[in-house]
């Protein structure tokens, strides 16, 4: 399979133009960003083709293997994590006093994306310790914040989110691992499932944050406190001593991401595993839900990843593969598939969607940076619920479409693509996870309908759309208006039915966070395609660019935009179809019911 | 230990090349800049014994081109390079590698070098002439094509030279000039923290009246023209030959290689 090659020209456009690295440079502590942004995404995109993309498709031709609750990762693996952990990527945007290098969240997200692009099955677990560090950092104490967050960033120990049980995976109300408290630490015991990098040999140590029940603790997701339980229970100088109660029971057999191991883990089966309560007591849940926003965002770029690099290679075989001749020629020659209109959509709509993608994560990373750190109270306020309300959208979108992407390269590969020697097929089978994981689809659009949107009465959602009008501008701007009259009466629709019959209010959730994604991946093209516009007209050197970032747009409005006038009949002629069916009804077509 | 690494910046050899058909020069226009691919061999090379040798050794590297390529020194400098001397001056342009190995020397005398570290040959002008002639002009011994350095200190160097049949071990006094080969090692990636520090580091630029250079130099002082070029013959397109089955492809292969007498 041809090499990953990063799209550093349009995460270079969409830093600067859209997302505004120049404004974030501005913010306390950002100072050094601007400056840097250009020689950090050219070495991230030779670090991720030089040695995390070589490791890819034999990572996951091999697999992990798992013996007697040992996993061992792929051959190349370690060495690879050793090489990003050494160059210092997992410390990209952790704070310096925690020997981290304090960029920002925008730059941090450009470089996730190369990572997963390059080696998704690689990436989850840098991913995850940025998790781990986060959750530490927010809530932990000084003492923990000391003892665990330098070797997490060093990559000398890796982290885990062990939040999953048999019967509670969307309902993490349904957790039961115990926690009873016993001198100064907890006994953990119970099981849980799915849980990424829960064992491996890429690392000394292994810190796992569990969420689990106190004794006394209330019904419910009120009742939930979070645990750091270590794999190697740590001496007071900082060595590693006995080996906790937890054991790798096994790992799945999966569709995809088959490079990284997904273990059950059994806590506490020998009197209970050491564990240290981290944050207050039942606030657990809370806590992690605080921290999901970056990794929900973070798995919404993983989609876009992995898309963008389906996309590239489907771009490379239609350059390369020919068949058929041109139906407007005499000529009997068969020409190379770019040439067929119809080849030329599927790359056109993968090219539109993935740049629309691409612009809507940066420009929330963006958000993610100026609620944390702009020096105005109300602008960081502004930000925060601008980001609340969008990290479902980025998460739910992004990785809804990006399998669709993922589907349409393969479609270009033809019979090829269904063949694994291409690559295409692992890129089918690893995004899948990403629309399932870290809160499925269906749980994404119930928090953006039933959270983000009910809960202030939908206001910050009149202020991003409003926001959004004021950008209905330049060559697609018209386009951009009619999509946003769709979403404002879609939303108001929504409004008004949750106050009567609930289940219709959210019975077509999923196609209106698609609404939202559509639009807001609209607005992001119509602000590029006035800037290209402009820049055109100024005669800009890079003329070419800016033309192909107009034309796309303008394909962008046409196929893609267009289609929010159906999501709004979807939903608001719809939803009341959804739950008509009684449950017996469904098994009318066949002798007998499904049981 | 002060170490001088020289590095060539070239245009990015992944780019297409493309030739000036008026000065015979390669286009630079619109094309970015890269470290000559085997001069980050030389860095690699340096640093390695950076590591070996203690804080008191420094990495300075070297080069001589147009002030406005100064940045992209920077990816020297994040690898772990102390920090950079440029040659620049209009004067210099249109050198060929007598003239540029003389400014080069001129210059080198002027930062002082315990050891230069090179590449073999450069991705552009490709001639592999001027670290011999630059040895020369510095009166230092050259050990080229090396892919070890077995000792160096107490003022001599001991390495392994690669040969076509084996290696030689040659051993010279300092201060030396080395090129090195791929074997080495390869070049490392930058850390993130070395990318943060390049910004920070020097990066001087000395022109041709700083170093002493009084001669004829650039085009002017250039003894060899480049006349004319020419791009190399396209090759044939390849035959495909079909056939039913594994012992028929076999016989017309060999009758291909036969009609052109190869067997
Ligand atoms: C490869 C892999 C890696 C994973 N890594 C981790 C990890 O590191 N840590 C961890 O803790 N977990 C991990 N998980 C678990 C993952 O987060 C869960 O699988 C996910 O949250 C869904 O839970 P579930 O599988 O129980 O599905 P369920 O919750 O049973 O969902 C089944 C279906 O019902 C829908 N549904 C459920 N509730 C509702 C509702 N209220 N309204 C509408 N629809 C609903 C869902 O959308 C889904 O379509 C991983 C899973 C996989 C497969
Ligand atoms: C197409 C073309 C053809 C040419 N043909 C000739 C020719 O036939 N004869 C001729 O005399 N000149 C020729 N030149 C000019 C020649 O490229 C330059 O004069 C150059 O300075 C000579 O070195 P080189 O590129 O061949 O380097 P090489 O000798 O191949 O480089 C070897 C090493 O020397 C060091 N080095 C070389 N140049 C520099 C520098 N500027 N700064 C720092 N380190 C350096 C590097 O470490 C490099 O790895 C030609 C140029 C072009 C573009």
């Amino acid at each position: 399979m041809a090499p990953y090659q990063a799209p550093l020209r349009d995460m270079q456009f969409v830093l600067r133009e859209l997302a505004g690295l120049d404004e974030i440079s501005k913010l306390p502590g950002f100072e050094e960003a601007a400056g840097v942004a250009d020689p950090v995404l050219e070495e991230a995109a030779s670090f991720a083709a030089g040695v995390l993309d070589p490791i890819n498709q034999s990572g996951d031709k091999e697999g992990c293997t798992w013996r007697d609750g040992v996993v061992s990762t792929p051959k190349g693996f370690r060495e690879a994590y050793a090489q990003f952990a050494r160059a210092g990527w997992i410390g990209l945007a952790v704070p310096p006093e925690h020997g981290g290098q304090g960029l920002p969240a925008l730059l941090s997200g450009a470089t996730l994306e190369m990572w997963n692009a390059a080696n998704v099955g690689f990436a989850n677990g840098p991913l995850l310790n940025q998790g781990a560090i986060e959750a530490i950092e927010l809530t932990g104490s000084d003492d923990q914040k000391k003892q665990f967050i330098p070797k997490l960033v060093s990559g000398e120990w890796t982290g885990t989110m062990c939040l999953t049980e048999p019967q509670a995976g969307s309902d993490l109300a349904q957790v039961r691992t115990k926690a009873v408290l016993d001198g100064d630490r907890y006994r953990i015991s119970g099981q849980k499932i799915f849980i990424t990098f829960g064992e491996h040999d890429m690392a000394a140590n292994i810190i796992h944050l569990v969420l689990a029940r106190l004794p006394d603790a209330p019904q419910g997701t009120k009742g939930i406190s979070m645990f750091i339980v270590p794999k190697f229970l740590i001496g007071p100088g900082g060595e590693l001593g006995e080996r906790n109660d937890v054991q790798c029971a096994g790992i799945e057999h999966k569709l995809g991401l088959n490079a990284n191991p997904t273990c059950t883990l059994n806590y506490g089966e020998h009197g209970g595993a050491t564990g240290y309560l981290i944050g207050k007591p039942n606030e657990g849940l809370k806590n992690m839900f605080i921290m999901m926003n970056a990794a929900r965002f973070s798995v919404g770029v993983q989609g876009l990843a992995i898309a963008d690099r389906a996309y590239q290679s489907a771009l490379r075989y239609a350059k390369e593969r020919v068949q058929s001749r041109d139906i407007a020629s005499r000529s009997p020659e068969p020409r190379p598939i770019i040439e067929h209109p119809d080849v030329r959509r599927m790359l056109m709509t993968m090219k539109a969607q993935l740049e629309a993608m691409r612009a809507l994560a940066y420009v929330t990373a963006a958000s993610l940076d100026l609620s944390a750190k702009h020096p105005d109270a109300a602008v960081r306020q502004a930000n925060r619920a601008f980001l609340e309300l969008m990290i479902p959208v980025v998460k739910g979108w992004c990785t809804e479409t990006a399998v669709e992407i993922c589907s349409t390269a393969l479609q270009v590969f033809g019979g090829i693509g269904y063949v694994e020697e291409t690559g295409i097929a692992q890129q089918y089978r690893d995004v899948r996870i990403t629309t399932i994981y870290e809160g499925t689809t269906g749980i994404q659009a119930l928090d953006l309908v039933g959270r983000k949107i009910a809960q202030d009465m939908g206001a910050t959602a009149k202020t991003v759309i409003s926001q959004m009008r004021k950008d209905a501008e330049g060559p697609i701007g018209p386009d951009l208006a009619k999509a946003l009259a769709s979403l404002s009466e879609t939303s108001d629709w929504i409004g008004m039915t949750a106050m009567g019959d609930l289940h219709a209010a959210v019975a077509c959730s999923v196609p209106y966070l698609r609404l939202w994604g559509i639009t807001a991946g609209g607005w992001q093209m119509a602000r590029a395609a006035k800037i290209a516009q402009e820049k055109i007209a100024a005669g800009d050197a890079e003329a070419e660019f800016y033309k192909a970032k107009l034309a796309t747009a303008k394909f962008y409005a046409a196929h893609i935009l267009s289609q929010t006038a159906s999501l709004a009949r979807e939903v608001i002629d719809g939803s009341a179809d959804v739950m008509t069916l009684s449950q017996a009804q469904f098994d009318l077509d066949r002798k007998g019911a499904i049981a | 230990m002060k170490i001088v690494v020289t590095v060539k910046l070239v245009p990015d050899p992944n780019a297409v090349r493309r030739i000036d058909p008026a000065t015979k020069r390669l286009v630079r226009a619109g094309v970015e800049t890269a470290l000559n691919p085997f001069d980050e061999y030389a860095i690699e090379a340096a640093l390695q014994l950076k590591e070996r040798l203690g804080a008191e050794t420094t990495v300075t590297i070297f080069t001589m081109a147009p002030e406005s390529m100064k940045e992209s020194l920077r990816k020297a400098l994040a690898m772990g390079a102390d920090d950079a001397v440029m040659l620049s001056d209009p004067a210099l342009e249109g050198s060929d590698v007598s003239v540029t190995s003389y400014a080069m020397a001129q210059a080198l005398k002027k930062t002082g070098f315990d050891l230069i570290l090179s590449g073999a040959l450069s991705d552009d002008g490709n001639t592999g002439g001027v670290p011999g002639a630059l040895a020369e002009y510095l009166g230092v011994p050259g050990l080229t094509n090396v892919r070890k350095i077995e000792e160096i200190g107490d003022g001599r160097i001991k390495a392994q030279r690669e040969t076509d049949s084996g290696y030689q071990v040659v051993s010279g006094p300092l201060p030396a000039l080395v090129t090195v080969t791929m074997a080495v090692g390869e070049p490392r990636y930058a850390s993130l923290k070395g990318i943060m520090g390049a910004k920070k580091k020097t990066i001087s630029t000395l022109s041709a009246a700083d170093c002493g250079i009084d001669r004829l130099v650039g085009s002017d002082g250039a003894k060899m023209e480049v006349v004319s070029i020419a791009a190399p013959k396209a090759r044939e397109k390849a035959r495909v030959v079909e056939a039913e089955d594994g012992a028929a492809g076999a016989q017309a292969i060999l009758d291909f290689l036969r009609e052109r007498k190869l067997v």
